[in-house]
């Protein structure tokens, strides 16, 4: 069951349902009663400047799932490109479907990033990246998910890592009636991954960030640190999953989630999961919901920052250390300044 | 400039301030000194506004306004400082960003114009060599993982940026050797202004040493036992707080 199997086949049964356990906080059964028609055509020549405008020297839309890119974006070995790559929703009440190939060959560098920009409204979107690093290779991914607050929007990606690779991700989501950001990664031998989410959701909105790693291979790395906000009806999910294979001696994988509840009625849901089936490894994992402390927040209101302005202050602080792990710096500050403009519009 | 009436604060179930009385005039320090639990940081939080303490009955006049109507930020604003026994933390907000952000908030508040970042660089840098705080400490997370002096020095260099009229210490030797007493009681005394009070809460005479006080008040059972000149801290130094803690029982 797949949301790119149900568009694909028009078949209803096909959407991810609670009955399976990776979707059991994300049920999208019971939202989808039909599959809507195809996404029409957009006018790619009114396309606005996407959050990553500046920085990158290659542009990759697809609007509404059509796109001018044919075949994978290659980065040859050796080569340092940045690319942009956009998924524009355009559509009301329709559906559609992204697919693209991502081949880093050896000592290669990709600078990706990638926005998600919703400009209908309940529409259905999937969008699915395969991505292939050389041995050596490295990426760099930093993607803000901005869909509309009405839409259902699954975007998932596999990734494989040669050896030596190195695979650094950095999601910044706000959320929408339901929106799901997928990674599952496959380890090679001394591979390093870093897997960071943020997610700032108020109103009805949802976001669940899924991943799985799979340490295959002896003496890989994964660090991953997701923060989130929730406020009003919000919901947040993350679900981390980390194996480490009998045989992939030397795995260090560690994994962190915090979340902050802004308000009574918000809820986050966490499961992170190691299986370990090799014996010289060091894993562990960090989890924790709570809300803003009042003396800190105090403390600010006495010298002087109005009680909203405060709060802010301690939540921006709060995600600030996953957006500080961003490398590319022209990425980050676009990062930052997404994050400050959604926590002040919510206070 | 403070008139405080017939005070009563209740924390959860529990009344601490039981009736208090006090009057504070410009350009005075007035020491309130007492026992552990006599309410001594009930009374500088009440007079904060700190969510949770609730005046239950009385009032504190402030320059002739309501102080026990405004929001905490409200009183900043006006120039109530309160020096924390235990400065906050704030992981991720870097020493500057905070103390910029939070003179603006006041000078917003007082419709006033911000403070640009050129000029607001010069006055955090000039007010920090005289506390002697090293600037690049300015530049990492607020409090996180200074020392108890440090902490305290902080507390000093916003009380000299933002320059308030009212200033409340609440414990502010706690946790200091005597060097860093020293250094903390120079601060605070440079801010002795015929404008400006202070209200100096205190369990020990020592920091009294250091910051000469008009007036000394005991608090006892949550309200004022009794009040004298700078002798009377001497006095409780010698004998203690328990003539007072039984009359109050």
């Amino acid at each position: 069951m797949s949301l790119a199997r149900a568009i694909e086949t028009g078949d209803v049964a096909e959407v991810p349902s609670r009955r399976d356990e990776d979707w059991r906080w994300t049920d999208l059964a019971g939202l989808v009663r039909a599959i809507p028609p195809r996404s029409p055509e957009a006018d790619a020549a009114i396309l606005s400047d996407g959050p990553f405008a500046d920085g990158a020297d290659f542009e990759i839309v697809f609007l509404n799932g059509r796109s001018r890119q044919v075949g994978p974006v290659r980065v040859d070995a050796g080569e340092r490109r940045t690319v942009a790559l956009r998924f524009v929703s355009r559509a009301t009440a329709t559906a559609h479907l992204s697919e693209l190939a991502i081949e880093v060959a050896p000592r290669g560098v990709l600078v990706l990033l990638e926005s998600y920009e919703g400009e209908g409204r309940s529409y259905l979107a999937d969008a699915q990246i395969a991505i292939r690093l050389g041995e050596g290779a490295r990426i760099e991914r930093i993607v803000i998910v901005d869909e509309a607050a009405d839409a259902i929007a699954v975007s998932t990606a596999e990734v494989d890592l040669g050896a030596r690779a190195r695979f650094a991700q950095t999601v910044l989501s706000r959320g929408a009636r339901r929106q799901r950001f997928e990674t599952h990664i496959r380890h090679g031998e001394h591979a390093e991954v870093r897997l960071d989410g943020v997610y700032l959701l108020d109103g009805d909105r949802r976001a669940d960030l899924t991943s799985e790693v799979l340490h295959g291979h002896p003496n890989a790395v994964t660090v991953q640190l997701t923060k989130g906000c929730v406020r009003d009806q919000a919901r947040g999910v993350f679900q981390g999953r980390i194996i480490v294979a009998r045989g992939a001696d030397g795995a260090d994988a560690r994994m962190g989630h915090h979340a902050l509840i802004l308000s009574g009625r918000a809820e986050v849901d966490a499961k992170p999961e190691l299986e370990i089936y090799a014996d010289d490894v060091a894993c562990s994992h960090g989890n924790t919901v709570g809300a803003l402390d009042e003396e800190t927040l105090f403390y600010l209101r006495q010298r002087g920052l109005p009680d909203a302005e405060a709060r802010a202050v301690l939540t921006e602080a709060f995600v600030g250390e996953v957006v500080d792990r961003i490398e590319h710096e022209a990425a980050r500050d676009v990062a930052r300044a997404w994050v400050t403009a959604h926590l002040r519009v919510q206070a | 400039m403070l008139s405080i009436n017939d005070l009563h604060v209740r924390v959860g179930e529990a009344e601490i301030i039981k009736g208090l009385s006090l009057e504070l005039p410009a350009g005075e320090v007035h020491a309130v000194m007492g026992p552990n639990g006599a309410g001594k940081s009930t009374l500088a939080y009440a007079l904060a506004g700190r969510p949770g303490y609730e005046i239950t009955h009385g009032s504190a006049i402030y320059d002739g306004e309501d102080l026990l109507a405004l929001a905490p930020e409200e009183r900043a604003a006006r120039g109530v400082f309160l020096s924390f026994q235990y400065p906050l933390e704030l992981p991720g907000v870097p020493g500057l960003t905070f103390l910029r952000t939070a003179l603006n908030a006041q000078r917003k508040a007082r419709g006033e114009d911000e403070v640009s970042a050129p000029e607001f660089l010069r006055l955090a840098r000039s007010n920090a060599e005289a506390l002697r705080i090293d600037f690049d400490m300015l530049r990492r997370p607020l409090n996180v993982g200074f020392s108890g002096g440090e902490k305290k020095r902080m507390e000093i260099l916003q009380m000299a940026l933002f320059a308030p009229r009212l200033l409340i210490l609440d414990e502010t030797d706690s946790g200091l050797d005597i060097d860093a007493l020293k250094v903390v009681a120079q601060g605070v005394n440079g801010m002795r202004a015929n404008e400006r009070a202070m209200l100096v809460i205190t369990h020990y005479q020592r920091l009294l040493d250091y910051i000469r006080p008009d007036r000394v008040h005991v608090l006892a059972g949550g309200r004022i036992a009794a009040s004298g000149g700078p002798e009377l801290a001497h006095e409780l130094e010698r004998e203690g707080y328990d003539k007072y803690s039984k009359a109050a029982a």
